[in-house]
Formats: C-alpha cells, structure tokens, sequence
C-alpha cells in the first residue's frame, strides 16, 4: 500500500480546509517561483522523466504533450485548457482535488502554463459540478490575492492567470476537441485532427487541454523530482493515481493508490472488499465506463495500470472500478451505459449518431431477451461499425462496454434470450 | 510538393490538397456527402473513410491533407466494410420512401446505397421521425430523410452569409432547421435544394411535378440579371419544369439565385400567345397579317425622325439588331437600350463592362463600390464578392446606399459628390484605391441614373486612370442590372437624350410611332397618344399603351446572344417552344420588314449573325473575355450631393416574367409583402 | 402571445455578464454564451425563452440560432417554466447498482410526478440524469446547484418533505461520512484528519 508520505492528495476527503493557508502548510505553493525559475525545458524534461501519463483517460504521456507547444510565439497567445468536465460513469476523483484541494490544480496550470509558453489557462468544469466550480474560483481569487496569479505571478515576471468556465451538462464536453469548442462558445462537437490543438486549438490558437488530475500533481512531482514519481508503479506505469471505487462494495470511495496495486488489494484494502465477499463478484469494470467489463477471473489478480489492463483487453481508463456483484443484472449494467452513450452523442457524425441509438434500442432488447440469437453476432458487428470510424472516441466508448458483455458474458445473454422464447412458447 | 501513392498509382500533388482530392486526380472515386468543394470540410459522414497505412483507424479522406510518402488504399476490404457500414447507418432512419421522393433518380443517398450498400436490412427497430420544417415559399423538407451533412448550414452560413440556418438538439435528435422556422433572408437560398445529397430539402415548386428521369435538359444562360448565369432548362413538352445551375468556374461558378431559378412559372402565366390590334381603344387578338397590315397602315406618312424604339433589359443581340436594321429601312436611327435612364455610354467598350471580370474580385484586394448593391442587382456576384472578404481579404468600401451585403464594408455614405473627394484624393477611399495591388471600380447603374450621371460615369473613370491601373489591370468595373444591356451598348442603341427625350417627344407629339421591344421597365402612359407597337413576351407595363402587340419568344424559347457584365458573349438555347402564335423576335422583324416593302437581308441566324459579327468585334468568340481598350468616356460636370437611388427596389420583380411569377410573388409575400409592388417606372 | 416583460438584465447580473466576458480575449466574446445562458435562465426563474435567447445573441454579437444552437445542445438549460426546485436523478450504472431505480420511484411517488414533469404546486420539476459524477456516493440526486448523495428511498424522501415545508437540508452524503472516503473512516491520511470528522 502507498505510503501516505507518497500521497500526492493530502486532502482529498476535505478533512481540512481547501483554502489557501491550509494548502500553503500542506505544502502547496512552496517555491513555486524556483521550479519556474529552473526553466521551461527542466519543468517538460522533469514531467517526461517523471513517466506521468495523463490522468483523464487516454493515458499520454503529459511532459510529451507539453513538448508539443510551440517554443516561440508566431504571434497567437497559447492557452492551457484544463478538462474538468468529469462525468465517465464511474469517476469522480476530480470533483474531489477540485472542491478539496484546488491549490494543487491552480498551482499546476501556473507551472504547466509556464512550461508551454501559455498566457493563461481555462478549467472548463462540468456545468452541475456548481459547489466545486465556487471552491476554484474562490480558490484563484486567494491565488490572485497573494499574488501567485496575474502579473508577474509568484514573482517570477511571468504573467498568467487562470479563469473558471462553466459547461452546461454534455459529457462529450470531455473530448479535447470538443470541449474546445465548447470553451469558444458553440455546440460540443468534437474536431477533425489535423490540425491538433498544439496547432490550432482554442481561438485558433496552440493549445494543451490536459486532466485535473494530470496537473494537479505536476507541481508535487517537480518539487520530489520525476526519480520520486517514476519509482512508483510499474515502468510506463508510474506514480500514484485516484481511484474511484463504486458499485457493489461495502464501503464506496476514492482513495489515492499507487499505480498497478493488484485490483483486488484495491477493493479489499478501501473499498471494504465486494458486498458478500471477494467470491460473491460477478465482475468489473476497471477504468470507467468506457472500457470493457471484466469477469471475476481476470479480477482475482490483474494490476490497475494502463499496460495491465490493456493486455486483458481493457483499460485503465480514469481509473474508476465500478464493482458488481452476482446480484447484478449485468446486461441492464451494460444497457444502461448504452443508453448513456445514446443520450451523450453529439450527432456529429454518422456511425455514433445512427449507431449508438441501434446499439442501445438492441441492448435493451437483449435485456429482456425478446431477441434473435443471431442478433448477438449483428451487435457485434455494429459496434464494430462504429468503432474507429467516428470522429472522436465516443463512437469507441460506446462499442466496447458491449464487446466487453459479449466477450465475457455472452452466455447470459444467450441464456436470457433462451427464456424469453421458452416463455414465450408457453 | 507532397507525392503520394493511391492505389499503386503515384500523385503529386499541390500542398494543401487533401486525400480525396488527390484520389481525384488519379481518378479514383471516393464516395461522399458531407464533403463538397465550395464548402469549409465538415467530415462529418464519414463516408469517404479510406485506408492509410500506418494508421491503426480508416481515416476521413476529405479531411486528411496529402502528406509526403503516404499510402492509401481505397479498395481493402476494411474500407468496403467501412463504407458499407456508414451506408448502413444512414439508411438505417432514412424513411426508404424514394417511390415519393422528389429526389429519385437523382439522389446521392440512393446512388451510393447502390454502389457501396449492402443489399439487406439488419435494423429492427423502429424508424425515426421527424417533425418538417417550414421554410418558406421556396423550400420544401422532408426532415426525417436528413442525414445531418450540414451542407445547407454551411451553405447559408458562408456562402450566402445569412447564418440562419442551424442544427439544434444533440445526437439522434439532431435537427436541421432555418432560425424559428422563417424563409431564409437570402436571395440565393434555393442552392441548398441542390446541396442537399438527399430528399430532405426539395423544391417546393418542383414538388411532385416531375420525376427527373423524364426531363430533357437544355444547357442555356440566364438573363434575370447582367451575369449570364449559365443554367440548365428542364422541359417536358413545352413546359419549363424547373431551372438548374450550370457550373461557370469564372461565372457563377455553381450556384443561381432564386430568381433565376425560380422563376420558371413566369414563362406560363400573363403570356403573349397572339398578335393584337388595337380597334376603337380596345385590343383584339389578330393574325399576324392582321397586325403586320395594321403597323402598315399606321407606319403610312410617317417620317423617319417620327419613328423611335426602346429595347427592354432581356433582348438579345439578334432581335436588337434586326430591330435596328428595320428602324433603318424606316429612316430612324432612334433606338435606345437603357430603359432605366443610366448616362452610361456606348462607344468606348472598356466605359461599360465589368474589365477585371467577375473573377477578378478574387484577385482584387481593395473594391469600392459606387452606387450599386451586388446583392440584390447580380447575388451571385455578390457571393464571390463576399467570398474574396472571407478568404482572400477583399476590402470593400461602399459610396451609396448602406445595404446588409453580408460582408463587411466601409461605408462612406451616400453621397455621390464624394467622387471628387476621392478624385482629389482627399478621401480614404483614395487610399485605399491608391495602396491597393488590385484594385477595383464597382460602378452600378443607379449612380448613373439622375442628371449628373454623365458626370459622375467621368468621375468614376478618372478615378480608375488615377489609381486603378496596374500592368495588365484595369480597374473599372461597369455593373448592369439588365442582360440586354452590354449587347444594346456593342450595337451602339444609345440616344441623344435617351428614353426620357423619347417619352417627351413622344408626349409633345413630335413622335408618331414608338417600338417596344420588351420595354416594361418605362411608364408608358406618356406613349398613350402614339402608335405603340410592343413586341414581346407577357402582358406587362408595355402592353398598356400599345396599338399593336407581337407576341414574341422568352429566353427559354430561343437562341439568343447575350453580351454579360463582363462583355462575354454567350448564346440561349431553345428548350421550349413559344407558346400559341409567339415568334422569335427578329422573325417578326425580318417578316414585319417584307410585308413593309424592305425586306431585312437575312433568312437565318446565321446569316444575321453574320451580319452583327461586321459591327460587333469579337461576337463570335463565345464565352471568351477580351481585354478592351482604355478610353474616355463621360462628361465631365458637376456631381451634385445628395443621395443615390437604389437601382432595385424588388428584387423579385425586375422584369415581366418575374412580375408574372406567382412564386416570385410567394418570396415577397413570404417576406412580409415589405418590398412595394414595382411598378415599372424605374427610369 | 402573451405580453411578457422583455428581458433584460438586472444590475447585478449584467456586472456578473461583463465578468464572465472579461476572462476571454477581446472579440471573443461568445466564448460567454454558456454561462450568460445560465445566469440569465437563474434570472428568468429557471427556463430560457426565445426572447431571452435573442437578447444574449444580441448582447454577445451572435446569430440568434447559433444561441439556440447552443441552448438546445447541453442539457442544464431549459425551455419549459421549472419548478422551484430541480430535482435531478442519477439513474447511470453506477448509481443504477446502488439502487437509483428506488430513488426514482421515491421521487415519484413522493412528488406525483414523472420524469420531465413539475408538480402542481410549482415546487419540484423532475428529471432523470446522465452521471452526476458523484459515484462513489451513488445513489446521488442533484437539486438545484447541491449534491445529495449515498441515498435511500427514506432519505430522499425525507429530503423533499423537508424542502416542500421550506426546512433546511443538509446536502452530501445522507450518511454518516467524510465526503468520498469509506464509510467507516479514510484508509488513508489518518494523520491529516484534523478535529473531528465529518465537515
């Protein structure tokens, strides 16, 4: 089990205040001028070092992302956007650094700001995380106060400073792209790439839209060093990371672990272990809603890291392990998050507009069993329709919490289906 | 210079080319729908998903710009499949209702579904619906066939510059609609029924009158406006079932406005379908020996300095001509071609056509603009003009009235005594002229249209000589709002004191008979005591006053040359016939001629076009632009201050086949009836 | 049509607009449009019209049906008269395994109403919600700008009594616990817990 002395997230419950004289002894914003002072090229060396990958999902390594920014200005500002628009079924870690710790995150984007050359940085906070959104913006006004933000902020001659932006409930909002949109005022739909954000991104300008979490522990890693952060995990799967626990376990929490504790140690360890024991789980899924579900066998002793989950056909995802049990009606699980996907789509673009509502109209006949067997193997194939061929990841998002059903549970399908005709027959 | 391979093949192509365009060229077809050239890539179909090696995922090709040493595949099989796929997914909510679809037979969706579908149906769910859309007199839609492509909100939003159109809810849900459902405040809005790859926006006038299988089709030129918009006529039998654009790179590249397009119902309604004579003040329908005997009669005695012509704003060159020819033999020389009383002059060419052409606006990086409003007199100029703003940063400054042109201009007032302020290069305008690489004189005919209007055609000039000459550039442009116009000015059909000393002369009885050749834009009340002869196609202002009628062919009936704003010459083709006892016009004339006693020295066109090409340099030289020669031109004289009259006060009535448009009609209704019934008095 | 007053903002709301417009660069101001939509439903009671929709598109420099556009593509603002309070269940996965289906049915039977409909008494509009983002305290309901979370059909229910008699209502966690730690106590960062748990 992580140490708390490695535990990045001293606040994470809000067991003291989030204000910025208890995060000052927490050790927020100390010696932030000389981590600035040390340089753009140290603070990207040092993230990149330091093996962090990003925090949001999608698991790219952050000081390479940064690297991507342009060294000088060809005269448009950049911009760091932080994506704070959680709202992966299953996590809700950033709500917590947000409300709890939000010095971290605005330390954070004053470094990474700095370290791509940006004029300011946006946190664009889901619209109903309404409590949250007040805790970081009175959170900037303290930082401001103190002069941390603004002009020459921290004393460093840097000027910079960071705004709160509201959404207005789309989870598509999470897409990089199409938050950025959002952020300029207009609809969420996601972008074609090329041109990447580092290129054009908001207002047609170089951008880096990186996760909470992601910059939240960039100041922490710069002041320990990336030799503190990379020895902990696994290679290519450093550091520690929040996890979101929810479901069938007895106590639900988040908690800040290492990366590539054993699932199990996981859930036993905080989570209070699976309602009715470790032998009572159906399955999960490890890393929020959109990555594949996985059954008991694979469970009892993957490691929760990007590469470990990957190799099961999964993902690490946000790192929300969403837990259930044999009680659990895993195709309404499943349809459930389909429906998600459906409400969620932009509309954008055809195969997750027209596929997602199919996808999901099947999965909840499947629910009741009122369906051909062979509709199994054309569910497959839509969401193998979908999958790649969209504009943004939703399209995959949505297609593989149904591989995943079908990869593990296709029995349970077949076998609903069984009784659907048998007692159809009566 | 990126090089890339298509399907073994190896491309170069121009940087910034995207995949699909590259395709192109190697003639590899990549089916689309969302894409399309004069629109900003919205990649949203994903039909044109292609392979690109290396790349884990099929990429958009339309989206995707040619790299160096890329590889792709148009043919793999997860390409097949990926295209069956989002096949699949389209037609999964498309209501498959082509039977009653205006759209059959020439429809993207049905075309593609047969090349790259998959032939069965998996989906059993049920179909989405949704709720039609209002969107006034000219559009009709059918929503649930959308297949959200966004072509039309691209269109209106950067073509035509009206952002009115949108896509509200998400997801499945998404909606087309025009903002709260109101007719689109566009004069070019029914290019969004060609955009549309499917049947969710049609035509409404078209609606279920024709399928498109059953149509024959005449590639002419229009002539609602001075561009010679090329287009295509749809026929079935004699009538016009609807009007399409033609692709004109240097015209009106592929988009017509709505008059031109719509205005079809016109050419049916308030037709001259047989001669009249005027008898005891009544009109009585005659023969053509009837009325030929009448004008006979009534030509007995008569001198040649009594006898004048007005030719109206859609003549063409032929029938002009043959009208001028037969004034000659009348001894008249009196024929007058600007209607409208603009002091622009015949004589020196480069005085009154459009010299940098219409597609030297995206080569021009200052305009300004006298006394015209491109958006109403010529909108498919004005998209050009707007697209040179957006995409070659035009700068447009305006002296005349301040209209919502859908682009941003300086607006300098009305006052057209600003000229000499410019002239002397007191005014920024000057500069602006002065600092430009290309810059451009937009004159239009309002500014020429009150007294001084000969002095200010010599300020316009001079300030071209001034500062827009550059090597190979002449700056002044001449904008007409009639297709006769140019063709009138090459045959030299300019009067001393124009249509007004022929109304006065006519008035004071100093004029015995005065001929209208589909002159409906004058007030002939002042010709009330004259022999009125009016050769032409409707019922119109012409008729009122006329003594004798000639029924006559409308540009749909006939091959005519038409010399455009440009000077280009450019010939109709006849897709119909005329309807009744109508004639083409300089038949009537040649006939008209024989019966008189002077027989007019050609039996065909081609003789009589013979005859023009000996006046008329290069008449013969279809569709090409020659650079005319500089000269002087105008009066010089005092510019009085005070304001330029618009040219066109509704846009949907300029002439008499649009004032016999029930549709044209419909658009000014659907506009709140707010534009004022023309009344043909805009001289 | 009925005369409604034009919309306009209050004072304090048009200082609250320009703030928001403040923080993007110059002509840059539609990026505010999400939150002047917000401000502006809050003023209007809880629902945006179409006239409120044109002045903000006026006030922002934007084609009205880029506003609506935008109106209609997120799903916090709304187009029918609200009631008083929001009430807004969480029905995804994670919430769905912790017995959301009870909340709903509490909610209901609570209110008399369905999903999407306001009571008679203007007091409660329901709805049903995509993930709030509160899952590890699932089952979680949102009412207005507050998270209730580790519900039950009795503390729900308890809750709506209390705010339909204008009593005071704690939000987050309906059970004893620090906020997203385990019931129980944290795991973690024993020494951190300063006086007393529970804020």
């Amino acid at each position: 089990m992580l140490a708390d002395k490695d535990r990045i997230f001293t606040n994470l419950y809000g067991h003291q205040s989030p204000g910025i004289d208890a995060a000052m002894k927490r050790g927020d914003w100390d010696g932030t001028k000389e981590l600035i002072e040390k340089g753009r090229d140290w603070i990207i060396s040092e993230m990149k070092e330091s093996g962090l990958r990003g925090r949001g999902g999608a698991g790219f390594p952050t000081g390479l992302k940064w690297s991507f920014m342009p060294k000088e200005s060809d005269g448009r500002p950049s911009y760091l956007v932080v994506n704070a628009d959680e709202g992966e079924p299953g996590t809700c870690k950033d709500r917590d650094l947000m409300r709890h710790d939000p010095h971290k995150l605005i330390e954070g984007c004053l470094v990474a700001g700095f370290a791509m050359n940006a004029v300011a940085a946006y946190i664009y906070i889901r619209g109903e995380f309404y409590r949250e959104a007040e805790a970081l913006e009175s959170a900037v006004e303290e930082a401001r106060a103190k002069g941390f933000l603004g002009e020459n902020a921290c004393g460093t001659g840097y000027s910079f400073d960071v705004h709160v932006h509201k959404g207005a409930g789309a989870y598509i909002c999470g897409e990089e792209t199409a938050l950025i949109e959002s952020l300029e005022g207009k609809k969420g739909q996601p972008r074609l790439k090329p041109p990447f954000p580092a290129n054009v991104g908001v207002w047609g300008c170089p951008t880096t839209v990186n996760n909470v979490e992601s910059i939240a522990v960039a100041p922490t890693i710069l002041r320990r060093g990336a030799a503190w952060f990379s020895g902990l995990g696994r290679p290519n799967n450093t550091g520690t990371k929040v996890f979101c626990i929810s479901g069938h376990v007895n106590n639900p929490c988040n908690v800040e672990e290492e990366m590539g504790i054993p699932l199990k140690e996981l859930i036993e360890k905080h989570a209070g272990g699976v309602r009715g024991g470790w032998d009572n789980l159906l399955a999960v899924i490890p890393g929020g809603s959109s990555v594949p579900v996985l059954p008991k066998s694979i469970c009892d002793d993957v490691l929760m890291d990007f590469d470990s989950l990957r190799d099961v056909q999964s993902g690490l995802g946000t790192a929300a392990v969403i837990v259930m049990d044999k009680s659990t009606d895993i195709v309404k699980a499943i349809a459930r998050l389909s429906e998600f996907y459906k409400h969620e789509s932009c509309g954008q673009c055809t195969p997750c507009r027209e596929g997602t509502g199919w996808m999901w109209r099947v999965m909840e006949r499947l629910v009741t069993g009122e369906a051909d067997k062979s509709e199994i193997d054309m569910l497959l194939e839509v969401t193998k329709q979908v999958e790649g061929h969209t504009i943004c990841a939703l399209g995959d998002a949505a297609a593989w919490p149904i591989q995943g059903l079908m990869r593990h549970f296709r029995h349970e399908v077949e076998a609903r289906i069984d009784a659907y005709h048998a007692k159809a027959a009566e | 210079m990126p090089t890339l391979t298509i399907d073994g093949t190896e491309v170069t192509v121009e940087p910034g080319t995207t995949v699909l365009q590259a395709c192109e060229e190697v003639g590899v077809e990549v089916p689309r729908f969302c894409y399309h050239e004069r629109l900003s890539i919205a990649g949203n179909c994903r039909m044109c998903l292609v392979d690109m090696e290396k790349s884990p995922k099929p990429i958009a090709s339309c989206a995707m710009p040619a790299g160096d040493g890329m590889v792709i595949h148009t043919n793999t099989e997860r390409v097949k499949k990926a295209r069956e796929g989002v096949m699949e997914f389209l037609l999964i909510n498309h209501p498959l209702d082509c039977p009653i679809c205006d759209q059959g037979g020439e429809c993207d969706l049905q075309d593609q579904a047969m090349a790259f579908g998959r032939g069965h149906n998996r989906f059993d769910e049920n179909k989405r619906a949704v709720e039609d859309k209002e969107m006034g007199p000219l559009i009709s839609t059918t929503m649930t066939r959308c297949i959200h492509c966004m072509r039309c909100v691209r269109f209106s939003e950067e073509v035509a510059g009206v952002p009115d159109m949108g896509a509200l809810y998400r997801g499945e849900n998404m909606q087309i609609t025009t903002y709260l459902e109101k007719t689109l405040d566009s004069e070019m809005s029914g290019n969004v029924v060609d955009l549309c790859p499917v049947g969710a926006l049609t035509s409404k006038p078209y609606a279920f009158t024709a399928r498109s299988w059953e149509l024959k089709h005449t590639e002419t030129i229009d002539v609602m406006d001075a561009l010679g918009s090329n287009i295509r006529v749809d026929t079935r039998g004699a009538a016009v079932m609807r009007i399409l654009p033609r692709l004109h790179e240097e015209i009106n590249e592929e988009w017509i406005s709505d008059k031109t397009r719509y205005v079809f119902d016109g050419l049916k309604s308030r037709r001259l379908d047989t001669p009249y004579v005027r008898k005891s003040k009544k009109l009585k329908d005659a023969s053509w020996g009837e009325a030929f005997k009448a004008i006979k009669t009534r030509l007995k005695g008569v001198k040649g300095t009594e006898i004048a012509a007005i030719v109206g704003d859609q003549a063409d060159m032929e029938s002009m001509t043959a009208l001028k020819d037969l004034l000659g033999t009348l001894g008249s020389k009196r024929i007058e071609c600007r209607q409208d009383g603009s002091a622009v002059e015949a004589g020196v060419r480069s005085g009154y056509i459009m010299n940098n052409g219409i597609m030297g606006v995206e080569d021009a990086d200052y305009l300004l603009m006298v006394g015209v409003n491109p958006r109403l007199e010529a909108p498919s100029l004005n998209v050009r003009i707007r697209k040179a703003v957006r995409h070659s940063g035009l700068k447009v400054g305006n002296i005349g009235n301040a209209e919502d042109l859908t682009y941003k201009v300086a607006e300098f007032g009305d006052d057209a005594s600003l000229l000499n302020a410019v002239l002397d290069g007191s005014h920024e305008a000057a500069d602006g002229l002065k600092k430009a690489e290309r810059p451009m004189i937009l004159v239009g005919q309002s500014a020429l249209g009150s007294d001084d209007g000969s002095a200010v055609l010599k300020a316009t000039r001079d300030i071209a000589d001034k500062y827009c000459m550059r090597d190979g550039w002449n700056g002044f442009n001449m904008l007409h709002n009639a297709a006769a116009r140019v063709g009138g000015l090459d045959l030299g059909l300019t009067t001393d004191a124009g249509v007004d000393g022929i109304l006065d002369d006519a008035e004071a009885g100093k004029l015995k008979i005065v001929f209208l050749l589909g002159a409906d834009e004058v007030d002939t009340t002042a010709l009330k005591d004259t022999t009125v002869i009016y050769i032409g196609t409707h019922g119109d202002e012409g008729v009122k006053n006329a003594d004798v009628i000639l029924p006559a062919s409308a540009y749909t009936e006939k091959s005519g040359t038409y010399a455009n704003t440009e000077g280009r010459f450019q010939r109709t083709s006849k897709a119909a016939f005329a309807p009744g006892e109508a004639r083409e016009d300089w038949t009537i004339f040649r006939a008209l001629s024989d019966v008189l006693g002077d027989t007019l020295p050609y039996d065909n066109l081609g003789q009589l076009r013979a005859r023009i090409a000996k006046d008329v340099a290069n008449f013969d030289d279809i569709d090409v632009l020659h650079p005319a020669e500089w000269g002087e031109f105008g009066v010089k004289g005092k510019i009085s201050s005070g304001g330029i009259a618009p040219a066109i006060d509704n846009f949907y009535h300029t002439n008499p086949i649009a004032r016999a448009s029930q549709i044209m009609s419909d658009c000014i209704d659907a506009r709140g009836g707010l534009v004022e019934e023309a009344t043909g008095t805009h001289g | 049509m009925t005369d409604t007053p034009a919309f306009a903002w209050t004072a304090e709301n048009e200082a609250a607009a320009q703030k928001h417009i403040a923080k993007y660069p110059e002509g840059r101001q539609q990026s505010a449009v999400m939150p002047l939509l917000d401000i502006a439903q809050r003023q209007n009671g809880g629902h945006l019209t179409i006239e409120i929709m044109e002045y903000i598109a006026d006030y922002l420099d934007m084609a009205p049906i880029k506003v609506q556009e935008v109106a209609t593509f997120y799903t916090m603002y709304n187009h029918k008269p609200m009631g008083k309070h929001h009430v807004q269940v969480c029905g995804t996965t994670p919430c769905w395994l912790r017995g959301s289906d009870d909340i709903i049915r509490a909610c209901k039977s609570k209110l008399g109403i369905g999903m999407g409909e306001t009571t008679a008494d203007g007091k409660f509009t329901l709805s049903e919600v995509e993930c709030a983002g509160a899952c590890v305290n699932a089952p979680v309901v949102a009412i207005d700008d507050d998270y209730y979370e580790d519900l039950t059909a009795e503390s729900i229910t308890q809750i709506l009594d209390d705010l339909s008699n204008g009593k005071d209502v704690k939000p987050g966690p309906q059970v004893k616990r620090q906020t997203s730690a385990p019931v129980g106590g944290a795991t973690t960062l024993k020494d951190f817990i300063s006086d007393g748990e529970g804020a």
